[in-house]
């Protein structure tokens, strides 16, 4: 029963909500069917699939809350959860910051987050897509790992003032690294959308090999400040570190987007002036559901206008204590680009780095938004408008706010898939001078 | 590695994330974690149906894992309760090899029915799978160990402590910290209980209850006029203890050099948050540092993680094999560095374990997840790598019989697999404390606890940051120093291991949820370690302006 319609889940929820004896309540209700497939060593490792649909109900008196949740729903269960969570509630001290839940509300129109043909991936499809990626991999001495997995579900949520809000989307993201046999190339390539009719895996594994083969035998060059162009992965590994853009941490100094003499930056230029940021649920090209998980409404927000913070995020009970209205985390991210391919940004480069993606990026100061990463699976050095040779990967240390002001080209725009996962955003490539590389690594 | 996908929880060491709870069972009323809910008469029972019915259809080997995953959460900020959260997630997951392939499945339904659908389906996963299959999977023999049981020996379960003592104990720790003088602070306690029963198709019938717990905080001082702000993170550990961790036991307080005070195997919060407060002051009025190379003093609560990101995982023989290629990444450690038998990992006072017994620690358990029972054994011996981190189906590649038994699984619904033990330095053999070793050491820093981390795909070039940093001159700390993070090679990283002081000072660190896999999942591991000396580290500056 994993993914329901939305009648269904309203039934459901409404039910729920009217067993409730407490001063209010809401519930959600979700559920997912996913599948995936895993190989590496050029075989299938594991492929599974699993369902779950999960009801939450969570009851307050006053400012006293309690949550519980289950995932069978006779009758029976209903009220056995809605009484778990009373009881959570009644024992549960007082939050100062709990805030009653909304009544109803107005959405615009559905936006693009589910597609038939992700619904419809079978077993076949995945494993035909190991197979395509195997396959070429051997027959140029090559070995493939890869992941890829699909799902699809449904979220419904409704409250004792009645609101309710229904969404269904469906996601697949494939990534796949190929490595040379004798252990000195190695190139990767991924992919992610709501419907898979927009991905061609084959041609992603075609292109990872191609990394691999032309990233054998990297040379080494000292590490420093370069011109780099950065691919659309790598671009967006860096710019999602500054989308945290809370307000509350801002006002309590403790953000890079706190001032010196206190308040923020809001309204001050951050970056570059032709970097616009915004969130925009009826982008088709990156959907997101048009209601934040509290049940507000989602609009088409500027996070960042002509290089200046437009907006802070506020959840409702900062609001409240500032006034302002509230304004939801987007559920996504577009960074305007450019017409520049990579190979153009390449032909207009004198010395410079191609950079694939980077790797295992932490934080290394919070007050300046400084982070450290490496570069991987395919890394080269530019010389006069050419690819000269592949490179050592290096290790940087920089700051996407430094980097965003060092900006020189702004590329084509790609559905972003990044190091440890897929952000739901939309982000050219770039082409960024003085970008700072600190050490080598032998990293292959 | 520590995935980003798991929600951050402030305060935390760097390497402790936190499973979102959503996805990680139901939230239940706290007084339901103390209910037995199944005795082991009737999980053997319900096991022997799976056991039969896999055996029936064409299984070589079955194993069924019944699990019950219990958490508890309490999180404050300031004068405010943010969070009580405690969930349960109960389910079986049933393992099988037939035609050589492994094969499973897992149902949240634990009955005689369920049992016996799941079984199936688990083989037929098997059958399956088996067309894309190029070797059969071998598995390395274990004994039948019967009908055994195993418990961590805590001496206080955290779960019968009332949530209000832990809110009140948490409040407490927040007026410390807000009386000297911290603009900010975040305080949790996360308790986990693993009740997992065991059962094989080689006649093994385990039952093993595990605990871990974890309390911290995160004090923020800021400093309005020059618009910045530096954090200190608590100097607690996660542990593998109850609730008596938290007992505040004079005797487990370390006055370490720099006038700080460290803990071992007891934590006082209260008196730590005073301190963090005042030092996050210090640290804002700090010294930044001159960039270049530095003798490097590593206290146990910062080496830990090193330890972890530059032995631990590149000593996972599946990643050396390359299963993890395209997301952790492979080692550095390749089969023929191991062959040659004198592959000089490190300095020849560098000895490291791997351990899966050591008590209070992350990683022990009676078992692991596929009725291995436990030991320690050595990975690099007088500075030469002599051994990896391997189970059941992957040991014979290195031509060893015995599996190391670091086989783990998240729970009940995820499938097991090779997760790292503890891995500790052995303390050195000669009488030294923290206190001597700095009094040899002409320009150093001394580094105490964990933060920013970051290694390539293969474990050769990483970066470390850390909370509190003493500069060391002539011998003598000579006052704070901020910005500071070191760049190594790993191998010459341990081969300029130039001391390591003796057991007294031996303590362990660790990683509440280290992640590992696609679909990633989450595993405890603690680190040990005396304090010891690396020379000429490369140190940089990471002060910027934006």
């Amino acid at each position: 029963m994993a993914i329901l319609s939305k009648e269904e889940a309203k039934r459901i929820l409404e039910k729920v909500v009217a067993l409730s004896k407490a001063d209010g309540c809401s519930a959600s209700l979700g559920g997912q069917d996913r599948g995936n497939i895993r190989y590496a060593r050029n075989t299938v490792n594991t492929s599974g699939e699993d369902s779950n649909t999960s009801l939450s109900v969570q009851c307050y008196y006053g400012k006293k809350s309690g949550a519980a949740s289950i995932n069978e729903f006779d009758d029976a269960s209903l009220e056995k959860v809605v009484r778990r969570a009373e009881e959570v509630a009644q024992l549960a001290p007082e939050n100062p910051e709990f805030m009653e839940p909304l009544g109803p509300q107005t959405y615009g129109p559905d936006s693009k987050t589910f597609s038939e043909s992700t619904a419809n991936i079978k077993p076949e499809y995945r494993a035909q897509v190991a197979a395509d990626s195997i396959n070429p991999a051997a027959a140029k001495d090559v070995t493939a790992a890869g992941y890829l997995e699909d799902s699809k579900g449904f979220f419904a949520i409704a409250n004792s003032k009645g609101l309710f809000a229904y969404n269904k989307s469906t996601g697949v993201d494939f990534t796949v690294t190929m490595r040379t046999n004798d252990g000195t190339g190695s190139g990767w390539a991924a992919a992610t959308h709501n419907d898979v009719s927009k991905i061609n895996p084959a041609i992603i594994s075609k292109r990872a090999i191609d990394k691999a083969v032309l990233s054998r035998e990297a040379k080494a060059i000292e590490p420093g400040k370069y011109t780099v162009v950065l691919e659309a992965s790598a671009s967006a590994d860096l710019v999602r570190l500054m989308l945290g853009m809370n307000a509350r941490t801002a006002d309590e100094g403790r953000s890079f987007l706190s001032k010196k003499g206190g308040g923020t930056k809001l309204g001050e230029k951050l970056v570059d002036e032709r970097v616009n940021i915004y969130t925009d649920p009826w982008n088709d090209d990156v959907p997101a559901a048009v209601w934040a998980g509290d049940g507000q409404p989602r609009k088409k927000v500027d996070i960042i206008k002509n290089g200046v913070v437009a907006n802070l995020f506020y959840d409702r009970y900062w609001a409240s204590q500032k006034n302002v209205a509230p304004l939801p985390f987007g559920g996504n991210t577009i960074m305007e680009g450019g017409t520049a391919s990579v190979e153009d940004m390449i032909k207009d480069t004198k010395k410079g780095i191609l950079v694939t993606r980077f790797w295992y990026i932490r934080p290394v100061d919070p007050q300046t938004l400084l982070y450290t990463g490496l570069t991987r699976d395919g890394t080269f050095y530019i010389e006069n408008g050419k690819i000269k040779h592949p490179i050592k990967n290096f290790r940087f240390n920089e700051s996407p706010i430094i980097m965003l002001n060092n900006l020189e080209t702004l590329g084509k725009q790609e559905r972003a898939v990044t190091s440890e996962g897929s952000p739901n955003a939309f982000i050219p490539s770039m082409k960024i001078r003085d970008f700072t590389f600190t050490s080598l690594s032998d990293a292959v | 590695m520590k995935r980003r996908d798991f929600i951050q929880i402030a305060g935390m060491s760097a390497g402790a994330m936190i499973l979102p709870f959503t996805s990680f069972g139901e939230s239940v009323d706290p007084m339901r974690l103390l209910d037995p809910l199944m005795d082991t008469a009737e999980k053997k029972k319900l096991a022997d149906i799976a056991l039969n019915t896999t055996k029936s259809l064409g299984a070589t080997y079955t194993d069924v894992r019944i699990g019950r995953y219990l958490n508890q959460f309490v999180s404050t900020r300031e004068k405010k309760v943010q969070g009580i959260a405690n969930t349960e997630s109960f389910g079986v997951g049933i393992r099988v090899i037939v035609n050589g392939t492994w094969g499973f499945a897992a149902t949240n339904n634990v009955t005689a029915d369920g049992m016996k659908k799941t079984a199936e389906r688990a083989v037929a996963i098997a059958k399956a799978n088996s067309k894309f299959q190029k070797q059969p999977v071998q598995l390395a023999p274990t004994p039948a160990y019967g009908e055994v049981s195993w418990k961590t020996p805590i001496k206080k379960n955290g779960f019968e402590v009332p949530v209000k003592e832990k809110v009140d104990l948490l409040m407490a720790t927040n007026a410390r910290a807000l009386e000297k003088g911290a603009s900010f602070i975040n305080s949790q306690i996360f308790m986990v209980n693993e009740q997992k029963y065991f059962a094989s198709s080689e006649g093994s019938y385990i039952d093993q209850d595990i605990y871990r717990i974890l309390p911290g905080f995160n004090v923020t001082v800021t400093d309005k006029a020059s618009g910045t702000f530096k954090n200190r993170s608590s100097f607690s550990s996660p542990v593998g203890m109850g609730y008596e961790y938290l007992d505040a036991r004079p005797e487990d307080k370390i006055q370490s050099p720099g006038d700080i005070i460290l803990y071992n195997k007891s934590y006082d919060i209260i008196e730590d948050a005073g301190m963090a407060a005042e030092q996050a002051k210090q640290i804002l009025a700090a010294k930044s540092v001159e960039p270049g190379k530095y003798d490097l003093v590593l206290e146990p609560s910062h080496l830990w993680l090193t330890i972890h990101e530059s032995v631990g995982h590149p000593t996972e023989l599946d990643r050396v094999l390359g299963y993890e290629a395209n997301y952790a990444g492979t080692s550095f450690l390749t089969l023929d560095k191991w062959q040659s038998k004198n592959f000089k990992f490190g300095s020849e006072i560098v000895n490291i374990k791997a351990d899966k017994t050591e008590v209070g620690s992350l990683g022990a358990v009676g078992y692991d997840d596929e009725g291995v029972k436990c030991k320690q054994w050595d990975i690099i011996k007088d500075g030469v790598l002599v051994n990896y981190q391997a189970i059941r189906d992957q040991v014979g590649i290195i031509g060893q019989k015995e599996s190391h038994g670091c086989c783990y699984s998240q729970s009940w619904a995820d499938v097991q697999f090779q997760r790292m033990a503890n891995i500790s330095l052995q303390p050195g053999k000669n009488d030294l404390t923290p206190a001597q070793m700095i009094a040899g050491v002409e320009k150093g820093i001394y580094i105490v606890k964990d933060s920013s981390f970051s290694i390539d795909q293969q474990r050769y070039n990483f970066q470390f940051g850390g909370v509190l940093f003493f500069e060391i001159k002539e011998g003598k700390i000579a006052g704070m120093l901020k910005d500071v993070a070191y760049q190594a090679n790993t191998q010459d990283f341990w081969n300029s291991c130039a001391a390591i002081c003796d057991k007294r000072d031996y303590r362990l660190g660790g990683a509440f949820n280290d992640g590992k896999g696609q679909p990633g999942q989450s595993n405890a591991v603690s680190h040990g370690s005396a304090t010891a000396r690396f020379n000429g580290v490369n140190v940089i500056n990471t002060g910027r302006t934006i």
